[in-house]
């Protein structure tokens, strides 16, 4: 399976991690990609008939507590780091539709 | 009084002795860290104010009697752990502003232990790169050479501990970040078992693979550092609950019957000579310490890197989507008319090349059409890893392999091609995805600059680790060279 990763396929994929690219920049990733992926296409040669996917590696169980209310951090210590908030809210442009 | 090369406990012994004070030996090391830090660049931060103040309440404390081996020593932390108060940039444009409002656990625990933070070292941005040479603000050099490389990601915290720029450094290792350059800086470091030291308050890259770990002068005062880190933290549910041994109380029993084995397909081609032999004169010290030698094979190790790649791709572009311009961090928004436009304007100016490498692969491992080949054969894989490792410690305790192929690279060597920087970590990558220790130790030189060796033991056994490299330490002196700075 050799595949190259074309311009439209790395706009694409900068589109689902919310990432402004421009053409020129979708030319260099591009090549880029295509050397990494041909790489990693090694994983082919492994016979994973029957393998169960790792999971976790630590043997985890669920851990359960007690839905009990403590003191966390204020919120307004909380939204100081926030670029642009209002009476407490992170505030943003429309997020859904037109104005 | 000479206080930049001492070991922990030599600190820790003048500070209770009343022979120097800490807010003395934190404004000595400050000065020092200003001074060679003009070369080397291992800071991003030096908190100096924040030092000394925690300096006078670790004074006030050992006043009072109430000392743990930390109290009063200073410290230099990744720039990747939260520390409240003060600013905490992952070495990213998107978080050169960011201040944290809370600690992370390991930070707590070192603040509770009264150690004094001296500030914030330098990484690749995000903990992607193995040369340090991804930051966002600049370069950090080698104490051994100045024209080569510290090493990645934990760059800074290697090249500071190395030049006695801190007592003692916190690094992270998500594929070798600890191990890869404290080999290359001549210091000691501790990968732990996923789980033992809480992430809590650790800006995440790859969450099933990130550990905390410390990076000291040699494998006792390691030893020191991860009893006061690790541990269970309810703010981390993949910590285990099970005591932390006390490594230092049995650091020195001997390792006469232990049985080391040298995974075969770590020495093949392509390592550096001076490397190669100075891992195979590691061999014989141990044999000589009455250690039995034992080959093994890990047959899946050519699949470690792909594996390893490929799931912490996936894991950090799911991990990044937090920095988003709208909560905390850099934040563009020139005539956004939506919230996405906002995201995509963010990103772009705030992340660097690598990272915006790595989160595009991973999205594309994990979308339809390719999730079945790339993410989750890697998944698949990465069980056939963990039974190598099970599989050859079910016949030795402990296995050796050097920290890398070769001994610090020059500046601008590898940054042209991402793909040969990422074959560097070729030797460390195995462990993290599955989850297994490694202590790095140095172990000589190679055309005068630091040979590394790394010891991996099975799953909760740093203690074995840590008897091991202190053995070693005790019949070498590598550990005890200092660069000419």
């Amino acid at each position: 399976m050799t595949q190259t990763i074309d311009t439209k396929t790395v706009k694409h994929v900068a589109n689902l991690v919310r990432l402004g690219i421009t053409e020129e920049e979708a030319q260099k990733f591009s090549g880029q990609f295509s050397a990494i992926i041909e790489y990693f296409n090694m994983l082919n040669e492994v016979d994973t008939e029957n393998v169960i996917p790792a999971s976790d590696i630590v043997n985890a169980e669920n851990v359960l507590r007690e839905d009990v209310v403590k003191p966390s951090m204020s919120h307004d210590e909380f939204i100081k780091n926030a670029p642009n908030s209002e009476r407490g809210y992170v505030k943003v442009p429309t997020v859904l539709g037109d104005e | 009084m000479q206080l930049h090369n001492r070991t922990l406990r030599e600190l820790h012994e003048l500070l209770v002795a009343k022979k120097v004070s800490s807010v003395e030996l934190t404004k000595a090391t400050l000065q020092r860290a200003h001074e060679v830090d003009k070369k080397l660049q291992s800071y991003v931060t030096i908190a100096d104010d924040v030092a000394l103040e925690q300096a006078k309440q670790a004074d006030e404390r050992i006043a009072k009697g109430d000392v743990t081996p930390l109290t009063g020593i200073p410290f230099a932390m990744k720039d990747a752990i939260s520390t409240r108060g003060v600013r905490t940039t992952c070495s990213s444009k998107i978080l050169e502003n960011y201040v944290p409002q809370y600690n992370a656990t390991v930070t707590q625990k070192l603040a509770d232990s009264g150690a004094v933070l001296l500030g914030k070292t330098n990484m690749d941005e995000f903990g992607m790169g193995s040369s340090c040479e991804n930051s966002a603000f600049f370069n950090t050099r080698n104490p051994w050479g100045l024209d080569r490389v510290p090493g990645g990601s934990s760059g800074g915290a290697a090249a500071a501990m190395s030049a006695g720029l801190c007592g003692f450094s916190i690094g992270e290792d998500t594929g070798g970040s600890v191990r890869m350059p404290a080999g290359f800086c001549n210091v000691t470091g501790m990968k732990p078992t996923y789980g033992r030291v809480s992430r809590y308050g650790l800006i995440a890259l790859a969450s099933s693979f990130d550990g905390i770990g410390p990076m000291t002068r040699d494998a006792y005062d390691c030893a020191t550092v991860f009893e006061t880190i690790a541990g269970h933290d309810e703010h981390d549910s993949t910590t285990y609950n099970s005591p932390v041994p006390h490594y230092t109380e049995t650091i020195d029993k001997p390792v006469k019957g232990m049985k080391l084995g040298i995974p075969k397909e770590y020495f093949v081609a392509g390592m550096e000579a001076g490397v190669e032999s100075a891992i195979q004169e590691a061999i014989r010290q141990f044999e000589k310490l009455g250690m039995e030698i034992h080959e093994v094979s890990l047959p899946n190790t050519k699949y470690a890197l792909p594996v390893y790649y490929l799931l912490l791709f996936a894991e950090a572009s799911s991990n990044l989507a937090r920095m988003d311009g709208t909560r905390f961090g850099l934040s563009v928004a020139d005539g956004a008319k939506d919230v996405i436009d906002i995201y995509l304007q963010t990103r772009r100016a705030g992340f660097g090349d690598e990272v915006k490498r790595r989160i595009m692969l991973g999205a594309y491992a994990l979308s339809a059409g390719y999730y079945d080949a790339y993410y989750l054969k890697a998944q698949k894989v990465r069980t056939l890893l963990r039974r190598d490792f099970e599989a050859a410690f079910s016949s030795v305790d402990v296995l050796i392999a050097p920290t890398c192929p070769t001994t610090a690279f020059k500046l601008g060597e590898k940054t042209s091609d991402p793909l040969e920087m990422y074959l560097s970590d070729i030797y460390v990558v195995a462990t993290n995805p599955a989850g297994v220790p490694s202590l790095a130790v140095p172990a000589g030189f190679s055309n005068n600059m630091p040979v590394g060796m790394q010891l991996i033991g099975k799953h909760l056994n740093e203690q074995t680790l840590f008897q091991v490299g202190h053995a070693y330490q005790q019949v070498t002196d590598w550990h005890k060279q200092l660069p000419n700075l």
